[in-house]
């Protein structure tokens, strides 16, 4: 052992903004109802698309979503700001923290694209023109650079300290926490407001999943559409939201009395050099994530209570998450529970991870699992515990979550309830 | 009657998906796999999406799934367009 | 922060004023520099005129025809310099390639790809959009690219941090070199220069009107008007210093970052960022030889960039210069290209000037606006991005041993 003492992070506050529940507690009772918020598309008309099938987020009417300046925000940092302030509120830290000594490390893998598409439609005249017509509106440029999205939180929370946007595609939402935990770790920072944004439901990305045939073209069944690790499944649904974590150093929060949702023990992530969208099938970059996510973690195999699957309901991506749990958990693999909140909560692209973190939290305070919903037609091919339709009880110490994202990124995390050695 | 012919595969090949340096596309359309060609799965669809416009047609996900060869895009597309016109 | 020093061991550069490392450099020497009139689209009904382009580099032969067709052409240049620094550090034959990284910054992703596709799908329809536009505009494709092209499986990454992820992306690099990864490809390749950019750029502000390229983009001179935004920028390879004994240009020995709110004074933050990066780099201000500015080209930014160099190091009292003159600001791809610089500066003990620019006496510094020789040990690069994000770094020549170290 270092004679250094060694740094820890916990999480101290918990924040949520998803399909079918705004707010943390609406999101888990879903969650455990094992409710779908998968529906006909609506954030744009799905006439003319193949998938119309979406997770969309209703935010209360009293969200506001406009600056004081005047400022139109993007729906990723409104859905960004509400889930912070929750998350804030949750932590309480009140004053405790020098703003410099905070941050902000947020995960998006597009940004403002729904607003960048709405200004485009505009300017351009619905696609006539190339050269756009020259008055933007001023914010053009906050949608342009997605890093506002993390500078706006960073003015509600009041941070000084390193502010940015992690943008690894789907596992943004993992890498982010994993960034940010490492900035407590290294003694960049004292806490850090972290977590994933997304929102994403607009023509232009209803339409590129459209032509790699990606989603899901269950448009008569809208709530059975996300099916992962079910044998029908046939692409995934794509749907939008936010989680917001607080994240401080653990002396720090013993200090002030904070309650503790868990401790961000490992992180992993590695890219497969394979291909822009498709996956290996023996998912061993996935693996190898998960791998060293347990070696930061110095947690076994035997030791991880749950699995928050990547599940994102293909095929392609069935086989592969399986495989690689096969491979760095061991005969672990079979017996644990693992199920996929998409199936309920649709595949957010880079918010999912951090939502499905704070699922993970979750799992470890109330010891509850939640399950995959949709799951009526096993697959021969797939021999794990993927806990359909139904939550269960489960006294969760140590839970992992995994991610794969394009660009070939998969990352890995554990988490665990907190133990202070006396 | 065929009505997309292995030129037409060709030309959208080239126009979606490029041609790398070395890859003979006039020998090896006819003898060999898109993958033997250095093509993937995203090159394979962007030139069945744009020949399912240029014909007015889109090729079943089932049926793309098995596409191994330009000559099986053809067929695809082939087919598309004659279920097309019985319906 | 930098926990252990990281070793700058390949330099990959595309720039308006060089296609490669050494162009780049001895173009920089030279005080070339590579603003004119935008010619990639017409730019002339826009209220900025001027660019920094990249001229005659085609990477179709590098890249081959998929490549082409499934990029924008940020991707292209961003692959181009990347296979250029890891030939030139040699990682390929050192390492295996499962235990290198990519780190790279980004700010709009692959924009020109993006607004072809937007044109497609408003003008056309949804089966007009590409079957590459899930990813080609998305912000992690350079990472994803170089990591399939070059075959690195190590933990990698994407930062946006405005024009300062660049340095943040070097400092996360250096700490993955720490926690697994033998080597990593780090930086930025950026540009926005099509319509749809550049609109977005205008709307920023910050943007000069003028027209002549010799008296557009003028860091701490008193007629600055505003940035001329440019495209390029360069790839990094790291390896810990002790692997890379006599292959280092530089080491990375400091970083530091913070955020301006709207509420507050930016120089406080600027100045603690500055200092931050001193303390982490264990190099006493006295000890910095160059300062690579980050000059915005605003006379209120510039001022604020000059009072903290005044107050960190004493009215001038060390050389400051703003190789970016030459090539205008490159996003994401700056402040890699002026770490890139300073690597080289370090090695050849030189320190190229800051074209055009005629500095203000009001701001109290030492602006090098001729090349200047005369060996280096320890240089400061400071970058500032749009809406407060602010880094910087300490990089030291590798034969440098600091006293009292």
């Amino acid at each position: 052992m270092s004679a250094r003492q060694q740094r820890r992070v916990v999480v101290t506050g918990v924040g949520v903004v998803a399909p079918g529940g705004v707010g943390r507690e609406p999101f888990w009772t879903q969650l455990q109802e094992g409710r779908t918020a998968t529906r006909r598309l609506s954030n744009c008309p799905p006439e003319g698309f193949r998938s119309q099938v979406a997770a969309e987020v209703d935010l209360p009417a009293d969200v506001v979503a406009t600056r004081p300046d005047g400022a139109v925000l993007d729906r990723a940092t409104v859905f960004a700001m509400v889930a912070a302030r929750e998350a804030w509120d949750d932590a309480a830290p009140a004053s405790h923290y020098a703003a410099e000594r905070l941050g902000v490390c947020l995960g998006s893998a597009v940004g403002a694209t729904t607003s960048l598409e709405r200004v485009y439609r505009d300017m351009s005249h619905e696609g006539e023109l190339w050269n756009v017509v020259a008055d933007a509106p001023p914010e053009l440029y906050d949608y342009f650079v997605p890093s506002s999205i993390a500078a706006e939180v960073a003015e509600l929370v009041g941070a000084d300290g390193p502010v940015s946007v992690i943008s690894t595609g789907c596992t943004s939402g993992i890498d982010a926490v994993g960034q940010a935990a490492d900035l407590i770790r290294s003694g960049v920072l004292d806490a850090v407001v972290s977590g994933a944004t997304e929102a994403p439901i607009s023509e232009i990305t209803v339409a590129c999943f459209d032509s790699i045939r990606a989603t899901s073209t269950d448009n008569e069944t809208p709530e059975r559409a996300s099916r992962p690790f079910d044998a029908t499944r046939g692409g995934f649904v794509l749907g939008e939201g936010a989680a917001v974590f607080v994240l401080e150093e653990l002396t720090h929060a013993l200090d002030r009395g904070a309650t503790v949702y868990a401790e961000v023990v490992g992180y992993g992530s590695r890219c497969n050099a394979h291909h822009m969208t498709g996956l290996r099938a023996d998912g061993a970059e996935l693996a190898e994530a998960v791998t060293a996510a347990l070696d930061q973690a110095q947690v076994t195999a035997p030791e991880i209570d749950y699995v928050n699957a990547h599940g994102s309901g293909t095929k392609q991506n069935d086989l592969h998450e399986t495989a690689a749990l096969l491979r760095s958990l061991g005969e672990r693999a079979r017996e644990v529970p693992i199920s996929s909140i998409k199936s309920m909560v649709g595949h957010s692209l880079g918010a999912i991870g951090s939502i499905e973190i704070a699922a993970c939290l979750l799992v470890l305070r109330d010891g509850v699992v939640p399950p995959t919903a949709n799951l009526t037609t096993p697959d021969p091919d797939l021999p794990l515990d993927y806990v359909p339709n139904t939550s269960r009880a489960v006294a969760a110490r140590t839970v992992l979550t995994t991610g794969s994202g394009f660009g070939g990124f998969q990352s890995a995390m554990v988490l665990r309830t907190l133990e202070v050695a006396r | 009657m065929p009505v997309i012919t292995l030129d037409d595969v060709k030309r959208a090949l080239v126009e979606g998906a490029g041609v790398d340096a070395g890859v003979d596309l006039e020998r090896g359309i006819a003898t060999l796999t898109f993958e033997e060609l250095g093509y993937d799965s995203l090159a394979v669809l962007e030139t069945g999406l744009r020949l399912g416009r240029e014909n007015g047609v889109e090729i079943d996900d089932e049926q793309l799934a098995d596409i191994e060869t330009p000559q099986d895009l053809a067929d695809a597309v082939n087919q598309a367009l004659a279920e097309a016109a019985v319906a | 922060m930098i926990r252990e020093p990281a070793a700058i061991t390949g330099i990959g550069i595309v720039s308006p004023i060089g296609n490669d490392r050494e162009a780049h450099w001895i173009a920089q020497q030279k005080g070339v520099h590579g603003i004119a009139a935008v010619e990639r689209f017409d730019a002339s009904s826009y209220a900025s005129t001027l660019a920094g382009e990249v001229r005659d580099l085609d990477p179709a032969p590098a890249l081959g025809g998929r490549l082409m067709s499934s990029t924008d052409w940020m991707t292209q240049m961003s692959l181009v310099a990347a296979a250029e620094a890891v030939a030139d550090s040699g990682i390929a034959e050192r390492h295996e390639p499962g235990r290198c990284g990519v780190f790279t910054a980004s700010t709009a992703g692959g924009y020109e790809f993006g607004q072809r596709e937007l044109q497609n799908l408003w003008s056309r329809g949804p089966k007009y959009v590409s079957a590459y536009q899930s990813y080609a505009w998305f912000y992690a494709v350079n990472t994803g690219q170089i990591s399939i092209r070059h075959g690195f499986k190590g933990h990698s990454g994407v930062v946006v941090a405005d024009a300062a992820g660049a340095l943040d992306a070097l400092a996360s690099s250096a700490a993955h070199l720490h926690h697994g990864n033998a080597a990593m490809v780090s930086g930025a390749v950026d540009g926005t220069l099509c319509p749809w950019g550049w609109v977005a750029h205008v709307a920023g502000g910050g943007t000069t009107s003028a027209s002549d390229p010799e008296t557009a983009y003028l860091p701490f001179d008193p007629r600055a008007s505003g940035a001329v935004v440019g495209e390029g920028g360069a790839h990094l390879v790291l390896e810990r210093a002790a692997d890379a004994t006599g292959r280092a240009y530089a080491l990375l020995v400091g970083h530091a970052s913070g955020f301006v709110r709207s509420s507050q004074d930016p120089t406080t933050v600027l100045r603690r960022v500055v200092e931050a990066a001193l303390a982490d780099a264990d190099v006493r201000p006295d000890r910095i030889d160059l300062v690579l500015a980050d000059g915005a080209g605003t006379v209120a930014a510039d001022a604020d960039e000059a009072a903290v160099l005044r107050s960190v190091f004493g009215p001038r009292r060390v050389p400051v210069t703003v190789p970016k003159a030459a090539v205008g600001r490159l996003q994401a791809g700056g402040a890699a290209l002026d770490v890139a610089v300073a690597a080289l500066a370090l090695r050849d003990g030189l320190t190229p000037p800051t074209v055009h620019s005629q500095v203000d006496p009001a701001h109290g510094i030492d602006l090098v606006t001729e090349p200047r020789a005369g060996s280096l040990n320890s240089v400061l690069v400071v970058a500032r991005g749009r809406g407060g994000f602010v880094s910087a770094v300490v990089l030291t020549s590798p034969h440098h041993h600091p006293e009292g170290a």
